[in-house]
């Protein structure tokens, strides 16, 4: 097995953690806040570590290009809609 | 068994499950979250089965488009909700509602175990005769030569829709822009993001336009996503609609199925039947139907994303 497989397996394995950290704190956090905190660690971290992990399998640099500009809109996205979130979730006070 | 195998028995399972979920959801926002999440896993689907167009189709289309249309529908009913929930209908419709569906589950699923195996299929046909259409992509290739009708009819389905949401607004409103107006911070994070992600989308949405023609993609897809861009910038408050009442306006919704309807209607005199394309001209009288297309499926998809004229006119 080559060393960029094992870099593969290492950055996409600690990138599904990440998913499964993010899932697990969406499921057992108290309030949107927390839960916010938590997502954001799925999308910018693990989805940054598997498009890492893909990145030495893509086939050209242009669809290396691609998986990185996958990861910088799914990135600019979740930033904006967790920030619309919090800001509903904060008006309408720690319980809502 | 193979761990590809396990992937798609474990991706069906979850699909089945959120699909009874989203069925049995009492809560109308709830089971549109549920509906959103199943179209995203019914894509993964599409994607194994090697169907990249319905992949595309679905994600734009059936869960985006669609889901943000039923999340809004679902805020409008917030209000309502919960009288709706609680009258509750006699055991007798209750008994005959869930017979009839256990019908027509029962026909469906007896009507897919009866097909032969193999199913049958035109595919070779499609094979055999794609050449005359001078389109790589045999998915494009039926949509706009073979089955040219059914796609027609498809481009007038959906403008027939948005005159269906157009007539729901009151009379005082009509003429008016449609949907409410939105204001947001021009400074804010949502303004950021309806400036600098449109750009992209724009690019995005005309390559996979253009591209239909010799690998997935198509007019559908692509114009889902340019009324996406649109109605990005109009949420953040840096566009509105315009009336539904302008010229302009209707202009560019009909354009489209017009043009379909005029190559359709010359070629009945030139190529000898309605939508036939003359010896050599398939390819060129296509592109020339999908760009008159593109625009006015983005308009029309993006106005029935906004709803009905509620404003008065001022």
């Amino acid at each position: 097995m080559s060393a960029l497989n094992i870099f593969s397996i290492l950055a996409i394995g600690a990138g599904s953690l990440f998913f499964l950290a993010g899932t697990v704190g969406l499921l057992r956090f108290p309030d949107a806040l927390t839960r916010l905190h938590a997502l954001t660690k799925a999308d910018n971290l693990g989805l940054g570590l598997i498009v890492l992990g893909l990145l030495p399998r893509a086939g050209s640099v242009g669809d290396g290009l691609k998986l990185l500009l996958i990861w910088f809109l799914a990135l600019f996205a979740s930033a904006v809609s967790s920030q619309l979130i919090a800001r509903v979730a904060r008006a309408r006070g720690p319980r809502a | 068994m193979s761990l590809t195998d396990a992937f798609s028995i474990g991706l069906a399972l979850v699909v089945v499950g959120l699909a009874l979920w989203t069925v049995a959801a009492r809560d109308a926002f709830a089971a549109v979250v549920g509906f959103v999440a199943y179209g995203m896993l019914l894509t993964l689907v599409w994607v194994r089965l090697d169907g990249f167009d319905v992949a595309l189709t679905e994600a734009a289309l059936g869960s985006g488009l669609t889901g943000a249309m039923l999340i809004r529908a679902a805020g409008r009913l917030r209000d309502t909700e919960a009288t709706a929930n609680a009258e509750r209908p006699g055991a007798l419709i209750r008994l005959m509602a869930a017979l009839a569906a256990g019908a027509v589950t029962a026909a469906l699923a007896f009507a897919v175990l009866a097909l032969p195996d193999p199913a049958p299929t035109l595919a070779p046909q499609v094979a055999a005769n794609i050449e005359s259409t001078g389109v790589g992509n045999p998915i494009t290739a039926v949509l706009m030569a073979f089955r040219a009708t059914d796609t027609m009819l498809e481009a007038i389905v959906v403008l027939l829709a948005l005159i269906g949401v157009w007539s729901l607004g009151p009379d005082r409103a009509w003429g008016a822009r449609p949907g409410p107006r939105y204001r947001a911070d021009p400074d804010g994070g949502l303004a950021y993001l309806a400036r600098t992600l449109p750009p992209v989308g724009l690019v995005v949405g005309v390559y996979i336009f253009w591209i239909g023609a010799d690998l997935p993609g198509g007019k559908f897809q692509g114009a889902t996503i340019l009324a996406a861009m649109w109605l990005l910038a109009r949420m953040a408050g840096l566009a509105d609609a315009p009336p539904v009442s302008s010229g302009w306006l209707r202009v560019a919704l009909v354009a489209g199925p017009l043009t379909f309807l005029a190559v359709g209607a010359a070629g009945a005199l030139y190529a000898g039947a309605f939508l036939g394309y003359p010896e050599g001209y398939a390819k060129p009288l296509i592109k020339v139907v999908e760009w008159a297309l593109l625009p006015s499926l983005a308009t029309t998809l993006a106005l029935i994303l906004v709803g009905p004229p509620e404003r008065d006119p001022g």
